[in-house]
């Protein structure tokens, strides 16, 4: 049969376009909400409202953008290091239209106020059971090719991608139990405080295991490519991998310092978020690493680029992340922009940065290039993304401090020295700043859908042979 | 005093977590022993996946094992100092309450003094004192805003503190009992009793008593309403009634807005409103100044 001889590059295909899409509309959202914050009078109506248009920004970056960027690397990724195509091109199908389903669904139901009220989990329970299918069969699809390898030992990206599918199942199965009232309104199972520590169990490891182990797995097999050098560590892989996703479960509860959650779980979630900081920055020492000896690469290849300074904004925001988790600056730094800020230092400067680094190694080889249609643009979109996150987290890193002391400021009779709407009201040129850097990485998003679409024009969809498995690859 | 429903949760988050911490250092330490010899060249594991994708085997970096070691061992201070290990209560006994409580102390201990100095002096005396003002200002933007704007005039649903229109009444007295304690107001659901045209009446007469434009035979009709069942609180004259909260219908001052649609939806599916009660959160000596500021607003050419 033709198709045995071939990797399956059709579904990596369609992910991979997706992506690109996805990141357009989950951005250009993102900006949206970002103008509406500075002019108030950009909220049109109740489907255009902050409130309905903030959690479809959240869900279209880290699920659509995020979800496919996934999706197309960890096919791709792991039939390469298994020397073998994905066991069923069916389900793999299925996995590319279901979950571009739950996307649409999503767009249309939460602009409509249709919402589970649960953060990152806002989706209602017919779209839930969908992803819970499609999740299903990704596991499938993905497990099973793993079990049919041709290669013996399993390559360390896939270990990271196999624990995300695995936890984020777990997580998402769990956090939505609910009560269904109609077709497009449930309760949650959970009630007070234990309802707060699953959402934000889920919540925290929606990061760890979607936006953390999953990224670094796309990391271990795109960095080591690109800069044609061997991973640095295969110890250090094996220590950071099993203390990740062993301590990420238990960081939650810093999401709910001084709240009504007991304090002994407060303390363990605290405890464990700063366990959390080396096995983080494991992956980030084996990235750079991995680049001793190439670094020359640097100076003529911004995809490389892309690539490094994810590692760079990784490694910052997993030392900013333990750090917040202390009571003490929790105090000074929860609820203000400074979380946000944070947020986006790793959604953007991390999770963006590595997949756009990914799919520019990618995008050629599905199409039969050699490379991109313009490396030139490349270069462009690295610059204006990366000058786009340093505004947007420097703004808000101010902004975040400033509310923080403004909101704590007593006066000497021991009232508030600051009305919080005077807090708001100084928050306004930050705010201004962070739409500034959100404009400028949308509009890097922008030139790679041109070069994208430039590449994929000139060129064909391939599907590669797969090689005979290399005698030294035991 | 415990959070758990049984012993049994207690020693199950004790064991995964000791069981936790010592597992992941005998992770540390069993990979630590590898040492690269000055010269000697590192080898890959000799695994080859995709063509050219290999892996060194570099030892932990001192430095990163150094910072894990720490990070475990402050880890294991920090739970045996403070609760964590399920019901243990950490040598040092706090408590988020405790601390709350202490931190409150603290607090009353330094400012109350500078409140109570004016508990002295009547109200309306402390509202010609510029540093009371000033203190009562502030008190207001910390406590009130929230609700009834931060220049007092309110919103819908919240009362406007500047008009010298009262719900309650607006003495010096009446304005502590209301901070004190708080008000419950409340106007019945009159829409499955009247039916819809009734209550179409009846707000017609309402926009009469207050001169808007309305439809006169409506209002005449609505009338015998008014004068049969709401006037046991707004009056006959629809004037309100302070002692039970009852709204003076001829001031066009409206609390949840005085279009039709809005007096319609008010008769039909009546209001709830609550203001909290201040007395325990505040104490005497807060209140005596905030009531103090909200009488000024409203009787400023006294009050200077």
């Amino acid at each position: 049969m033709e198709t045995q001889s071939t990797y399956n590059y059709k579904v990596v295909r369609q992910f991979a376009i997706m992506t690109v899409v996805w990141g357009i509309v989950g951005m250009l959202v993102g900006v949206i909400i970002a103008a509406q914050l500075v002019w108030p009078e950009l909220n049109f109506g109740p489907w255009f409202h902050y409130g309905r248009l903030r959690p479809l920004h959240t869900n279209a970056v880290i699920f659509a953008f995020g979800g496919c960027a996934l999706f197309a690397t960890s096919y791709y990724v792991v039939q390469r290091t298994c020397n073998v195509r994905l066991i069923s091109d069916k389900l793999a199908a299925f996995t590319f239209w279901g979950w571009q389903t739950v996307i649409v669904l999503a767009a249309i139901t939460l602009p409509l106020g249709l919402t589970a009220g649960k953060e990152y989990a806002e989706l209602e329970w017919p779209i839930d059971l969908l992803i819970t299918v499609v999740w299903v069969a990704y596991a499938i699809v993905f497990f099973g090719t793993i079990a049919v390898r041709k290669v013996k030992h399993i390559y360390v990206a896939n270990w990271f991608y196999g624990a995300f599918i695995l936890a984020v199942a777990l997580l998402h199965i769990v956090n939505s139990l609910a009560i269904p009232v109609s077709m497009w309104k449930s309760y949650s199972i959970y009630a007070g405080a234990v309802d707060a520590m699953v959402q934000w169990w889920y919540g925290h490891n929606a990061v760890g295991f979607f936006l953390t182990a999953a990224f670094l797995g796309m990391m271990y097999y795109f960095v080591p490519k690109q800069a044609g050098r061997p991973v640095y560590s295969y110890r250090l892989s094996v220590v950071h991998f099993w203390a990740l996703i062993f301590t990420y479960m238990w960081a939650g509860p810093h999401h709910l310092h001084y709240t009504a959650l007991p304090d002994w779980t407060q303390s363990l979630g605290m405890a464990f978020s700063m366990i959390l900081f080396a096995p983080s920055w494991g992956g980030m020492i084996n990235g750079i690493m991995t680049l001793s000896g190439a670094w020359h690469k640097l100076r003529t290849d911004p995809v490389l680029k892309f690539l490094v300074v994810s590692l760079s904004f990784y490694g910052m925001s997993t030392f900013e992340g333990p750090m917040m988790s202390i009571k003490t600056v929790n105090a000074l730094s929860h609820y203000t922009d400074w979380t946000v800020g944070h947020v986006h230092s790793g959604a953007l400067g991390w999770v963006a940065f590595i997949s756009i680094g990914s799919l520019y190694y990618l995008i050629p080889r599905l199409f039969g290039r050699d490379g991109m249609h313009s490396t030139k643009l490349i270069e462009a979109h690295f610059w204006l993304a990366t000058v786009g996150v340093v505004l947007y987290i420097a703004a808000l890193w101010i902004s975040g401090v400033m509310q923080g002391l403004m909101w704590r400021a007593l006066n000497a009779d021991g009232t508030l020295t600051y009305a919080f709407v005077e807090a708001v009201k100084a928050t306004y040129p930050y705010h201004f700043v962070r739409l500034l850097g959100g404009l400028l990485f949308l509009s890097g998003m922008l030139i790679m859908a041109y070069n994208t679409f430039r590449t994929v024009a000139a060129g064909r969809p391939v599907d590669a042979r797969i090689p005979a498995v290399a005698a030294h690859a035991h | 005093m415990s959070d758990f429903v049984s012993d049994f949760w207690s020693v199950y988050i004790t064991v995964i977590v000791i069981v936790g911490i010592v597992g992941l250092t005998y992770l540390l330490l069993s990979q630590s022993k590898t040492t690269v010899q000055k010269g000697e060249e590192v080898k890959t594991m000799g695994h080859v996946w995709d063509d050219d994708l290999e892996e060194y085997n570099n030892p932990l970096p001192r430095w990163w094992m150094l910072l894990f070691y720490i990070t475990l061992v402050f880890g294991a201070v920090y739970l045996v100092l403070y609760p964590g290990l399920g019901s243990w209560q950490g040598i040092r006994g706090w408590t988020s309450v405790g601390q709350y409580k202490e931190e409150k102390a603290q607090a009353e201990a330094k400012y109350q003094p500078l409140y109570d100095k004016f508990m002295k002096m009547d109200v309306k005396t402390v509202a010609t004192n510029p540093e009371a003002q000033a203190m009562g200002k502030r008190l207001f933007q910390t406590y009130c805003v929230q609700c009834h704007g931060s220049d007092a005039r309110g919103a819908k649903g919240f009362p406007n503190l500047t008009d010298n229109d009262w719900l309650y009444g607006g003495t010096p007295e009446i304005i502590k009992t209301t901070l004190d304690n708080g008000r419950h107001g409340q106007m019945p659901a009159f829409g499955a009793a009247f039916g819809e045209e009734k209550v179409k009446d009846a707000a017609n007469y309402a926009m009469s008593l207050s001169g808007k434009k309305h439809d006169a035979d409506r209002a005449a009709r609505g009338k015998e309403t008014f004068t049969a069942v709401c006037s046991a609180c707004h009056g006959a004259d629809g004037k309100g009634n302070q002692a039970l909260g009852a709204p003076n219908l001829t001031d066009n001052v409206w609390l949840y807005g005085g279009t039709e649609k809005a007096i319609i939806e008010t008769i039909t599916n009546g209001r709830n409103n609550q203001m909290p009660a201040w007395k325990d959160f505040l104490g005497d000596g807060k209140v005596h100044l905030l009531t103090s500021y909200v009488w000024s607003l409203s009787n400023k050419a006294s009050a200077e």
